[in-house]
């Protein structure tokens, strides 16, 4: 129900929404569960396990029970705090956890169950037989307990991460933290305040306190417009701060418009990672429960909360409200309510000291034993310093006391301190390096505290940062002293709830101790208590006293379990913001990549680039025909190909020759300008690297090709060695990748072609030569290196001139019965050559094992030779590189397991994988690259290949892995 | 004989969403220019011609359209004009066709790039004439902070359509955010 002329939603903004498919009317400003509320709405959810009924319990992000789904257009979002969710017109929820209607739940048979559904049931119960937990128990018991439900729906919907620093990040808005925030912005510090709610005030929103004698409401938009106006303020609302990492890190997830319809390129949430120098936490504190029997009601709710939904909300939940309380701050919400005109029945003060002077009756020493109402409260039962009692009432607003928001300082490893005076842990000093606790946060519980407490942590941390602060006056605020005296729980018939949200109650502490689960750490994970969404924040303190009780130990030394990031639950898809699709990873494009596309050539991804498969030619229905017809078609006249994704290397220096030769198995110190050669580095542990070509420009300036795969690894490779080995040498090299676009030329009419499109003619250009052309004024490079056997060339041009060169090469190489070719046909010709890739040299191979061993040079050191000589990596035991002809028509079947024949197909058995595949015409056969133990001297023998992939068992020939051309008569044409 | 014609990364226009503009720039020349060890004086006597030192870290000198940015140990880009003669001091290498480049602009520039950018860009932080090699996104990047409101981005050649679409969805974001 509402009341006239409370609270601080907007009146004159009705907005509709529907919960469970019925519509219902908020206004601007409100909660689902202050909406609801106000529309009478008793029950919101059911539990977890025993699927009762229950209402709202709290008025924050800490809500055990109110967990709804809300439902958009391309979103499903399940767990969503009723709480936290602010209504707009158009908002979609719905109840979750249940079968049928949330007030007629199949599933609440699981109440009547309940004595067997104690602590440690599932693990006694679903045992046997074994086979069933897979196939019937589990799929059964998630259905029946369990939270919201997913779409199974990809979330399409736009998310954002950003990043943010400052030097000061003040957490929480409240008293405290607008004080801190405020001292330290007019210092001139670079404050970020960020704070979990929709309006800056904390509980100054609720409580209706006032400072230096006008209404607290005011301060907080006098001090809300200060710092709005100063340019070194930034101003997070709705943002939570979710985490606490190294070197003053923090996440934060912002709802961005999660209060509000869809609307393009607005991101729903946004993922915050800010970095502070100095950081104030001034989260506040939470309300605790009280655990007595059939607490769990709806209508029964937390004391602070119902003051919220009296003074923000204007709504009060009953009509007959009775308060529960061990302490003197809870009655502020009794008067509250008695102000406005609503019925208290009575204060029920679990202290015996406490004063009785309220305009209600106020009972003493009291106890509440017992409830009744299914669907909400009706009536409650108990004791107090006069005997039993019974009231008719239909709200009951409950305080335990406060536990300070320390979960921050709990982040990296800090325990949090127990404080006897307040009945609670209070945070560790230094447990986060850089921040401070302040205000409620820290355990101060007034109002004119808090002020102080933000005004100084701000004051120190400005100090720390080199500032200083403006005099300022202390302000004075006026409230009700804490005075607690702890109540944890009550005795009595009926089961007594402490953690609502994994329906985990008293008893079933208790018994965890009694089962030898006697630890926090071992009481948690048995009863699952703090193990829901809410993580414990409404039931952890209460949990381990009644632990402490059951175990004869104090609260401090049963101590917490550990409060772990995020504070309250970030969605995946805020912190993977901007991944999906083409965010996943850059895309690297290749100057001819449009000509390739015009061409109907389909990509694929090599690393991050995106490199044609093949080109279709009218008529050809599979890329096998494509295929085969471009490497006929290179064999027999000339094809084209981008090979611009292989790593370059500019290296130059008076030591860049000496440099190569520690890099390279090879000498490159005896290569003569204007000439290629092939290397083979090694990696520091003596197995492969890579291979590619270098080529002596100058005397000292050489350029290193390296493989497509290992361009980036190589370069590192390249630095740490450079830099760990010989920092001094006269040596610089840079990576020249993207400047150049290179293509190959090859076949019987390579040179033809690139006589047509040179400016001057290639006359006497041996096998392995280098050297400086021009096409059309432009100066190129011309190396003639051959990746495919035949008589090949490599053509360079600055990458502006890429696409064209590459447009006019291919156009002339078809006026010569030649073209395009791709990457499959790139793998045929070089499988046919016997050329090895990172299919081969796959991290896990020694120059041994390609048959390279003989280009590890005697005469000189390198990275990785005395390694690659550790007994083991050479000899006959080694899987060694050879050739399989294989059947025509084989499928491909790379992967696949070498056996011998007459041996059993076993683990232990296998002699060695295939690598790379290939059907090639030019042998008449498949051709495979394969590892295959003692390989070398097996040349000649059958082998068995199985591949329980693809389902083959088939024997092929033991060959070198040198198919074609094995002289190399026609690359040296 | 052929005409090769040369052709830019993106042949994209400027893109404006609120404050924001997003702009491809044609550096003209660029070229890496590292120094050899003991070398500095030696380069520095031969770049005065160009009215230019040697920068350090995390900084660049221009005069006249050239500029030269630290990129790296002891390494820096010569952008907009040819590279002078340089002998055997620094090894000089071009790198004009290599990267990409992107101005944006904007009162809100620094927030559209704090959503890719893990740095702290603040104008205290990173003021004008300031230059650092950094990751925007996935990428590597080099940025310059031309002026309070204005950036320039240079990213790889080839991921020239991946930082032009990451800005973009950046751009539109924090335009539509308001």
């Amino acid at each position: 129900m509402r009341i006239a002329g409370k609270g601080l939603v907007d009146r004159t903004k009705p907005v509709s929404f529907t919960f469970d498919g019925k519509p219902y009317q908020g206004f601007k400003g409100d909660t689902v569960a202050s909406a609801l509320l106000a529309n009478g709405v008793k029950v919101v959810g059911r539990s977890f396990k025993y699927h009762r009924p229950r209402g709202v319990l709290t008025a924050g992000s800490e809500e055990p029970n109110a967990m709804i789904e809300v439902i958009g257009a391309a979103n499903q979002t399940p767990n969503v705090r009723a709480t936290m969710q602010e209504v707009f017109e158009g908002l979609t929820t719905r109840s979750q956890n249940r079968m049928g209607s949330l007030r007629f739940d199949l599933l609440a048979v699981n109440d009547l169950l309940a004595p067997f559904f104690s602590a440690g049931f599932y693990y006694k119960t679903f045992m046997w037989p074994r086979a069933f937990w897979e196939r019937l128990y589990e799929p059964a018991i998630r259905r029946a307990a369990g939270l919201g439900s997913l779409s199974g729906r990809h979330d399409e919907g736009h998310y954002e991460k950003a990043f943010a620093f400052c030097d000061l990040l003040v957490i929480g808005g409240g008293a405290t933290g607008l004080m801190a925030a405020l001292t330290a912005a007019r210092a001139g510090a670079d404050v970020l305040l960020a704070d979990e709610d929709s309006r800056l005030g904390g509980r100054l929103l609720a409580n209706g306190e006032t400072i230096d004698g006008a209404p607290g409401l005011d301060w907080v938009a006098a001090a809300e417009a200060e710092l709005a106006a100063l340019p070194n303020v930034r101003i997070l609302r709705r943002t939570t701060v979710t985490g606490a990492y190294d070197d003053g890190v923090f996440g934060a997830l912002e709802r961005v418009a999660l209060h509000k319809p869809a609307r393009p390129d607005v991101p729903r949430e946004c993922f915050w990672r800010i970095t502070a120098r100095r950081t104030i936490l001034a989260a506040g504190a939470l309300e605790r429960p009280i655990a007595f029997p059939m607490n769990d009601r709806p209508g029964i709710m937390m004391a602070s909360a119902v003051e919220t939904y009296l003074n923000r909300y204007g709504v009060i939940p009953g009509q007959r409200v009775t308060l529960f309380a061990n302490n003197d701050g809870a009655r502020a919400t009794a008067r509250a309510l008695m102000a406005a005109g609503v019925q208290v029945a009575a204060i029920l003060d679990s202290r015996s000291t406490a004063s009785a002077v309220e305009d209600c009756p106020v009972y003493l020493g009291a106890r509440v034993t017992t409830t009744s109402g299914r669907h909400g409260l009706t009536r409650i039962e108990g004791l107090h310093a006069g005997g039993e009692f019974e009231l008719e009432t239909d709200l009951l607003a409950m305080s335990g006391g406060w536990n300070p928001t320390l979960h921050l300082t709990c982040h990296m490893n800090g325990r949090p301190r127990w404080n006897d005076e307040i009945a609670a842990f209070v945070p560790a000093e230094g447990a986060v390096p850089g921040l401070t606790a302040a205000g409620a946060a820290n355990g101060v519980f007034t109002t004119h505290g808090c002020l102080v407490a933000g005004q100084e942590a701000a004051q120190a941390a400005l100090t720390s940062l080199g500032l200083k602060a403006a005099k300022a006056s202390l302000l004075k605020a006026e409230g009700l002293p804490y005075a607690i005296e702890p109540l944890w729980a009550v005795e009595g018939k009926g089961r007594a709830w402490l953690d609502f949200a994994n329906d985990v109650t008293t008893k079933d502490v208790r018994q965890s101790a009694q089962e030898g689960y006697a630890s926090v750490e071992h009481m948690k994970r048995y009863t699952t208590q703090g193990m829901a969404p809410d993580q414990g924040k409404n039931s952890n303190v209460a949990a381990l006293a009644v632990l402490a009780d059951a175990t004869g130990r104090g609260i401090p030394q049963t101590g917490t379990t550990t409060f772990r990031p995020p504070y309250t639950p970030v969605s995946i898809a805020a912190i993977g913001a901007g991944g999906r699709g083409a965010g996943f990873a850059p895309q690297r494009f290749m100057t001819s990549d449009q000509a390739s596309r015009d061409r109907g050539a389909p990509m694929i991804e090599a690393g991050l680039w995106y490199r044609p498969s093949y080109f279709p030619k009218p008529g050809e229905t599979t890329w096998q025909e494509a295929c085969n017809r471009e490497v006929a078609m290179v064999r027999s006249a000339v094809g084209v190909a981008d090979v611009s994704t292989l790593g370059k290397i500019d290296i130059q220096g008076r030591d860049a020759a000496r440099f190569l030769d520690l890099i390279y198995t090879n000498t490159f110190s005896t290569l003569p300008v204007g000439r290629v050669r092939y290397g083979l580095m090694l990696r520091e542990d003596g197995f492969v690297l890579d291979d590619g070509t270098t080529a002596r420009l100058a005397e000292t300036h050489f350029l290193m090709t390296t493989t497509t795969a290992a361009a980036g690894l190589v370069m590192r490779h390249l630095d740490f060695i450079h830099q760990a080995h010989c920092a001094d040498w006269d040596l610089r090299f840079i990576s020249v990748t993207e400047s150049w676009a290179q293509f190959v030329v090859a076949g019987p009419k390579s040179r033809a072609l690139l006589n047509a499109v040179l400016d001057q003619p290639v006359a006497d250009f041996p096998f392995m030569a280098c050297g400086e052309v021009t096409v059309g004024g432009v100066k190129a490079r011309l190396f003639r290196i051959s990746f495919s056997g035949e008589e090949g060339y490599e053509i360079a041009v600055p990458t502006r001139f890429g696409e064209s060169l590459f447009r006019d090469l291919v156009a002339k190489a078809e006026t010569m019965g030649g073209g395009p070719y791709g990457m499959e046909a790139l793998n045929v010709l070089r499988v046919e050559k016997g050329f090895i890739t990172h299919a081969e040299i796959h991290g896990r191979t020694t120059a041994f094992d390609i048959g390279m061993e003989k280009m590890v040079s005697p005469k000189k050191d390198c990275i990785g030779k005395a390694m690659a000589a550790r007994p083991g990596l050479v000899g006959p035991e080694r899987q060694q590189l050879v050739g399989l002809k294989i059947a025509l028509g084989t499928p491909p079947c790379s992967g696949a397991h070498l056996f011998t024949q007459g041996d059993k197909v076993g683990r232990e058995e296998s002699q060695g994988y295939i690598t790379s595949f290939a059907h090639s015409d030019l042998m008449g056969a498949c051709l495979a690259l394969a590892f295959l133990k003692n390989g070398r001297a097996r040349h000649g023998e059958k082998i068995r290949i199985v591949d329980h992939l693809r389902g083959l068992d088939l024997l092929a020939e033991v060959c070198d892995p040198v198919f074609h051309d094995k002289e190399g008569e026609k690359l040296r044409a | 004989m052929p005409e090769l014609i040369a052709k830019p990364a993106l042949g994209h226009d400027a893109l404006t969403h609120g404050s924001c503009t997003l702009t491809p720039v044609d550096l003209g020349p660029i070229t890496a220019i590292a120094l050899f060890p003991g070398q500095h004086k030696a380069v520095d006597k031969a770049l005065k011609s160009l009215g230019l030192a040697f920068p350090a870290p995390n900084s660049l000198t221009q005069k006249d359209g050239a500029m030269l940015v630290w990129t790296g140990r002891e390494q820096a880009f010569l952008i907009g004009v040819e590279a002078p003669d340089l002998g055997s001091a620094a090894a000089v290498t071009d790198q004009s066709g290599g990267w990409s480049a992107l101005r944006l602009t904007g009162a809100k520039a620094h927030d559209v790039l704090m959503r890719h950018v893990p740095m702290d860009l603040r104008l205290t932080a990173f003021p004008v004439g300031r230059a650092a090699r950094a990751p925007l996104g996935h990428m590597s990047a080099i940025l310059l902070r031309e002026s309070a409101e204005g950036f320039l981005v240079l990213t790889f050649r080839s991921m020239a359509r991946t930082a032009w679409h990451e800005l973009e969805i950046a751009l539109r974001t924090v335009a539509a955010r308001g």
